[in-house]
């Protein structure tokens, strides 16, 4: 389970501070992804999960500290770079589009004008995305003709689609079934072969069985480069959630050393 | 129908039709899959208040209806994005106070006052040729812009959030869509009523949405749609001397009613279908 620590950081949060009407949401995070990883983050609701990937998606401006992408510097086009899987898979059912139609959706480049159209050699690429998804026969059916694990997919495929460095996906399991979020895992780990993921999960379980780092998010970060075995992620991330809400405790933590501070990046 | 087109004014309604069908088949369709409907006829009452304005002012309806209309769509777009989740009130207070603001100019007014009525169901049988040059460049222009920004339309109408992660600047493409629904709304309700505008910008789509696979072939189905529906409508009540606006409506929520029918009939033999395989 433990990675081989070497490599090229794509993503460099520093001294990252998020803070709505003068409440803190996010507070000094510091976080390096590197190629390759597969990095859960956990934390309880409201930790600001969700936040930290709409920051690194670029759909939210740090109120403080700089998030540095090295995949942009490549590509000045930016944020193509990224695919994002968004948490909730049913939305807008009744849209009139099909599978395949919102795969090439992934392709989408703003400031292209009267364009009603994909072309062929995007719509081959489109299917194969599906194919390698396992979901090719359903590239002509309309979404809401599909099931929330063969949407699930779709979304990922839209994602996977313009060949990005580094997935995003936020709470993806949410809508799918213990076998499915099984199928669904292993299919990430085979997709870690070649791109970099970065995950929100609520699932310690999951997290301890395909990811190879974690980080625990309470406003505040704690990276967990690598781990043993599953006890030692339910540890850490009881010990960083009650961190937060005891400042008390804190202290006491800090030192008595529970959390190594050799884990903290 | 063949010889009431030798009448001018029929042949007049028989073209404002088809504009306001292309019209609202395309920004319809739009309204749907966006969400918009409420928001719209936030707008469409509001320009009542236009109305009222401009008669009070004594200027022109078109300057009126659109100022009003457009500076509450903007308001009523900002307040949509900004506050979700109470956006539907505060569109609701807007569309009651925009009509209520457009009853109080009209009282004010000195002399002669318009029949209100005209502006809810519309006159399409007493439609000028001048006013439907007006609306037609007025429809190509709304027409043109849609077509120019409907890769990133779409991509916005059906997922917001992906869209602007592909760098689409999705804020002010929702104000030029909202404007664009402003615009609609005060080309049409003067030609066909602002209930008549709701009806048009909402049956066809709906109805098209279940038939199609992709956002142009839903705004195809549904102009195709409006047009029978209004063509049916202007039949009906010629043949039968009835006020032509609610005739229109009349048919297309028959039609709307006939698509949940075959709808529901369609799968309910299917279940036939399917019990009889597993028996």
């Amino acid at each position: 389970m433990n990675r081989v620590s070497v490599t090229e950081p794509i993503v460099e949060i520093s001294h990252l501070c998020y803070s709505i009407d003068g409440l803190d949401i996010l507070h000094d995070i510091n976080l390096t992804v590197n190629k390759g990883d597969f990095i859960s983050v956990i934390g309880p609701n409201g930790g600001g999960k969700t936040t930290l990937l709409k920051l690194i998606l670029g759909l939210l401006k740090p109120t403080r500290g700089t998030i540095t992408m090295e995949i942009n510097k490549e590509k000045p086009s930016g944020r193509f770079a990224i695919g994002y899987v968004p948490q909730h898979v049913n939305h807008n059912l009744s849209f009139p589009a099909t599978a395949l139609d919102v795969v090439l959706m992934g392709n989408h480049k703003p400031g292209r004008r009267f364009r009603f159209g994909n072309t062929a050699v995007d719509r081959d690429h489109a299917h194969q995305t599906l194919e390698r998804l396992g979901i090719g026969d359903c590239a002509g059916r309309k979404i809401i003709a599909l099931s929330g694990g063969q949407r699930q997919r779709v979304l990922i495929a839209r994602a996977l689609v313009s060949q990005p460095k580094l997935l995003v996906l936020d709470e993806p399991t949410a809508s799918i079934d213990t076998k499915g979020q099984t199928e669904f895992y292993e299919l990430l780990v085979e997709l870690n072969k070649e791109l970099t993921i970065l995950m929100v999960s609520h699932d310690l379980l999951v997290v301890s069985n395909y990811a190879k780092s974690f980080a625990c998010l309470n406003r505040r970060l704690h990276y967990h480069q690598s781990f043993g075995s599953s006890v030692e992620v339910f540890d850490a991330f009881y010990s960083c959630s009650v961190e937060e809400m005891c400042p008390v405790d804190v202290i006491s933590k800090d030192k008595s050393g529970v959390m190594n501070e050799a884990d903290h990046d | 129908m063949i010889d009431a087109l030798q009448f001018e004014f029929i042949r007049n309604a028989l073209f404002a039709g088809l504009l306001a069908s292309i019209i609202c088949g395309v920004v319809g369709t739009l309204i749907v899959v966006n969400r918009l409907v409420f928001l719209s006829g936030g707008i469409a009452h509001s320009a009542y208040g236009g109305i009222g304005l401009a008669f009070f002012m004594g200027w022109p309806y078109m300057l009126g209806a659109t100022s009003f209309a457009f500076a509450s769509s903007m308001i009523m777009a900002a307040v949509s994005l900004k506050s979700k989740q109470r956006a539907d009130t505060i569109i609701g207070v807007m569309w009651s106070v925009g009509m209520a603001t457009g009853i109080l100019f009209l009282d004010m007014t000195p002399g002669y006052n318009v029949d209100l009525m005209s502006y809810l169901f519309g006159s399409i049988l007493s439609v000028p040729g001048s006013e439907l040059i007006s609306m037609g460049c007025l429809t190509a222009g709304v027409l043109f812009l849609i077509f120019f920004f409907y890769d990133d339309l779409l991509a916005m109408s059906y997922d917001e959030e992906f869209a602007q992660v592909r760098g689409v600047a999705v804020r002010p493409l929702y104000f030029m869509l909202i404007g664009t629904v402003a615009i609609t709304v005060v080309i049409v309700v003067q030609v066909v009523g602002l209930i008549l505008v709701i009806a048009l910008l909402t049956i066809p789509p709906y109805i098209s949405e279940k038939y199609t696979k992709s956002l142009l072939q839903m705004m195809m189905l549904s102009i195709l749609l409006g047009m029978v529906f209004i063509t049916a409508g202007l039949w009906g009540a010629y043949r039968y001397d009835l006020t032509s606006g609610a005739t229109i409506i009349f048919v297309a929520g028959a039609g709307f009613f006939l698509s949940l029918l075959v709808d529901t009939l369609f799968s309910m033999r299917e279940r036939r279908l399917w019990l009889k395989a597993h028996e």
